[in-house]
């Protein structure tokens, strides 16, 4: 019998469905984390396989060989090379499907010779009627030396059987399908010879490979079995060609395929999607169609929930009793939380949208069309997703640059990334948008706020090419141009899987981003609530003193002239000079310098300072505060050119400290990230400067 | 007949003679690039690049570059 708590590696190839098998057998029982020191990210779920057994999964990233090309690829084989490793799986599970198999199997035959007890499981098995495929499971099982599990995780089959195969890992056979070492017997001979208590295929993967295990001296490895890079990779393809011809013999034995019922509905679908004309109309329709949804759709959650913490404010005002601790709560923590929550619709649709491209494989297609508009400007095709994940948040998409073979390409994608929209800019937007564009319909149904919208992030992407111009005119950098993309099957994406995206990346933001939100928020509740002695402490005094008007009017000129003496008020002040020509107050300049933290801390760093600033128990919205905002003379302080000027800042800023952290590890340098800072924030302040004056 | 895959039509197949193995990234030799094999141009993008193959039923996207580098065998047509 089995242990309790079986450990199971799952692995495959990009684009099988890995994923999906994974949610499927494990459910909304996932942890996501990271692997210590890099930013791959590590997901691991629990698996009940019985009453009495489980499985604890782990999802390793998707990868065509165990030749690795990323520090994602290199997770991998890290984990499978390292016994002591606290993850080092019983069983692993390799996810092909049907109409991949060929290839698929290539990386299963490189497990097999690691000796550890391997599962195939070979999916989207609802597919094989369609394409004619046909396959004699037990011939295929005898060749490979395994078990498989027909599964198709779209339609939940076949699940019950990889748990059945989990649960008897040790009757499975470690022996490996092929001999690897036939392709140069003499060397491997030697390697035998000098290291006899090691497997000779895991010798050889730390020769070709750049990876630290097996605590092998690997300089001494190198100096005795040197070969020259070039002969490395001569028999790195005598090894792929000596796999396939392998799995060519097992498959010419077990899978018969009926080419006539290749009905191809792909090519039919690449045919239009990929036209040299439609191609383009059809993504630029396609994102239009995005950005108007998602300025649509999310507005009426978002100001359902601007409301309620609004109101929920001025409820916890009212009845709790007064006091410090009171004011900490309606003031502090609840606009705090309200301006994380409120961020919840856009990144949700966000994230919704930009699954649904990349599960339905419509995401290669555009990198396919765009790749050699972008190598204009240093990029790659691939930098398409980074960019068009930028809309999301830049730091998913920065680490998702990694696939990028081309180093300056990379380099440049990963700098200008930036400069796209980010979810955390929109709320930014949003409100700035609703104060200063009016509500009108053009045609009527395009929206004037949902195009203002759509200008805005035209521009950052404008912005983001233009400096990957320039990057690619000044970087003195060459590095081999390697491209290779795959073009996968189209696939309707599975509800199931983009819900759990969604979920996860929500729920990263809410507890990442959330964290820093809340904390600045009560910082900036203290630094506006508190305030030096000898004025916030006299400020009725000192008004009382000044003028003599009637009760209400007192009131508020009191809470205007101590947020004015108040710590942040002071701060305020002193950043004055420096952001009035922008056309900002001290207490806009608050919210900007705040944002430095992260973007999306403005609205709520708005909502505090008005909510401290107001003395009124009356509940309000932040776009109300907002509007009601007025300057010394009496002018609306959110005018068409304050809010111009606002909105191209925080569009080129350089405001938020975990891009910056993630570039300074994906660079291996500070050099980058500063670059980034004072470059983009820079910029900003110019265009900002120059589009005040202009307009007001 | 033999000529390159960065010359091949749309629609046309050939099989892979040689390549300079210096100049082709291990990824397309593991997609299934290998001498022997059928290869397919199925679509190039606009201004020829990159192209877009169906090799060893793996279908991929690579530049003209890199296409170039492979040599393929056609059947002639006259």
């Amino acid at each position: 019998m089995a242990k309790d708590t079986i450990k199971v590696a799952l692995i495959g190839n990009p684009n099988t469905g890995k994923t999906s098998v994974f949610n499927q057998l494990t459910g909304l029982h996932q942890q996501v984390g990271n692997y210590p020191g890099i930013t791959v990210e590590k997901k691991i779920g629990i698996c009940k396989l019985n009453e009495t057994n489980k499985a604890t999964i782990i999802d390793l990233p998707g990868t065509y060989s165990l030749n690795a090309s990323s520090i994602d690829e290199n997770v991998v084989i890290e984990l499978l090379m390292n016994k002591k490793d606290e993850n080092f799986p019983d069983v692993v599970v390799v996810v092909s499907e049907v109409e991949n198999l060929k290839r698929n199997l290539l990386l299963f035959t490189q497990i097999k010779d690691l000796e550890i007890p391997t599962v195939l499981v070979i999916n989207m098995s609802d597919r094989m009627k369609l394409k004619g495929i046909e396959l004699d499971i037990p011939m295929l099982e005898q060749q490979l030396q395994t078990k498989i599990a027909l599964v198709s995780s779209r339609k939940n089959i076949g699940i019950e059987k990889i748990k059945e195969l989990i649960l008897n890992y040790e009757s499975l056979s470690t022996h490996p399908c092929l001999n690897a070492s036939s392709i140069d017997p003499e060397y491997f001979d030697k390697l035998r010879k000098a290291f006899p208590n090691q497997l000779v295929y895991k010798l050889w993967l730390v020769i070709t490979q750049d990876v630290n295990f097996l605590n092998l001296d690997r300089n001494e490895m190198k100096s005795s079995f040197t070969k020259s890079h070039a002969d490395l990779k001569r028999l790195q393809q005598k090894e792929t060609i000596k796999r396939y011809q392998f799995i060519n013999e097992t498959l010419k034995l077990s899978q018969k395929v009926d080419q006539s019922k290749a009905s191809d509905v792909r090519a039919k679908l690449d045919r239009v999607l990929t036209h040299k004309i439609f191609g383009y109309l059809i993504f630029f329709v396609v994102l239009f169609a995005i950005f108007q949804s998602i300025f649509d759709w999310s507005s009426i959650p978002m100001d359902f929930i601007d409301s309620s913490f609004a109101n929920l404010g001025s409820y916890a005002k009212m009845h709790l009793p007064a006091g410090e601790f009171t004011n900490l709560i309606s003031e502090g923590i609840i606009p705090g939380i309200g301006g994380i929550l409120i961020f919840i619709p856009q990144i949700a649709f966000l994230f919704l949208f930009i699954s649904v491209l990349e599960e339905s494989g419509y995401m290669s297609r555009v990198v396919f069309l765009m790749d050699k508009i972008m190598r204009r400007y240093g990029l790659s095709g691939k930098s398409i997703v980074p960019l068009i994940s930028g809309t999301a948040c830049a730091i998913p998409a920065i680490m998702g640059a990694r696939n990028i073979e081309n180093w300056k390409e990379r380099l440049i994608t990963i700098l200008v990334t930036p400069f796209i929209t980010c979810s955390a800019r929109l709320p930014v937007y949003a409100i700035l948008i609703a104060l200063i564009i009016p509500q009108k319909r053009i045609f009527g149904f395009l929206s004037l706020q949902g195009l203002t919208l759509m200008v805005l992030y035209l521009l950052g992407f404008g912005v983001a090419l233009f400096s990957a111009y320039i990057l690619n005119k000044i970087l003195k950098i060459s590095s081999k141009s390697y491209f290779v993309v795959e073009m996968p099957s189209y696939k309707i994406p599975l509800l199931k899987n983009v819900a759990i995206n969604i979920l996860e990346k929500t729920k990263a933001f809410v507890f990442g981003a959330g964290k820093i939100i809340l904390a600045i928020s009560i910082i900036l509740w203290f630094l506006g609530s508190h305030g030096p002695k000898s004025t916030f402490g006299n400020a009725e005094k000192i008004i009382s003193q000044k003028t003599e008007i009637n009760a209400v009017n007192r009131d508020n000129l009191v809470s205007e002239y101590k947020l004015e003496h108040s710590y942040i008020g002071i701060i305020g002040k002193s950043i004055e000079p420096a952001i009035k020509p922008l056309g900002y107050d001290w207490k806009i300049g608050i919210a900007v310098v705040s944002s430095f933290a992260a973007r999306e801390v403005f609205v709520g760093t708005l909502a505090t300072i008005y909510s401290v600033g107001s003395h009124s128990d009356q509940e309000k919205t932040i776009k109300d505060q907002m509007k009601n905002e007025v300057r010394e003379d009496g002018s609306k302080t959110f005018n068409f050119a304050t809010g111009v000027s606002l909105l191209l800042f925080y569009a080129f800023a350089m405001q938020c400290v975990s891009t910056l952290a993630i570039v300074k590890k994906e660079t291996n340098s500070w050099k980058w990230p500063i670059i980034q800072l004072f470059f983009m924030t820079g910029f900003a302040y110019l265009t900002a400067l120059i589009a005040y004056q202009f307009l007001k | 007949m033999q000529i390159t895959v960065g010359e091949l039509k749309i629609g046309q197949k050939g099989i892979i003679v040689d390549f300079n193995i210096d100049n082709i990234p291990l990824k397309l030799l593991e997609m299934g690039c290998l001498p022997g094999n059928t290869i397919e141009l199925i679509q190039t993008a606009p201004f020829g690049c990159p192209l877009y193959f169906n090799v060893n039923d793996s279908h991929v996207a690579i530049r003209l570059e890199t296409a170039k580098e492979i040599t393929v065998v056609i059947e002639n047509k006259n």
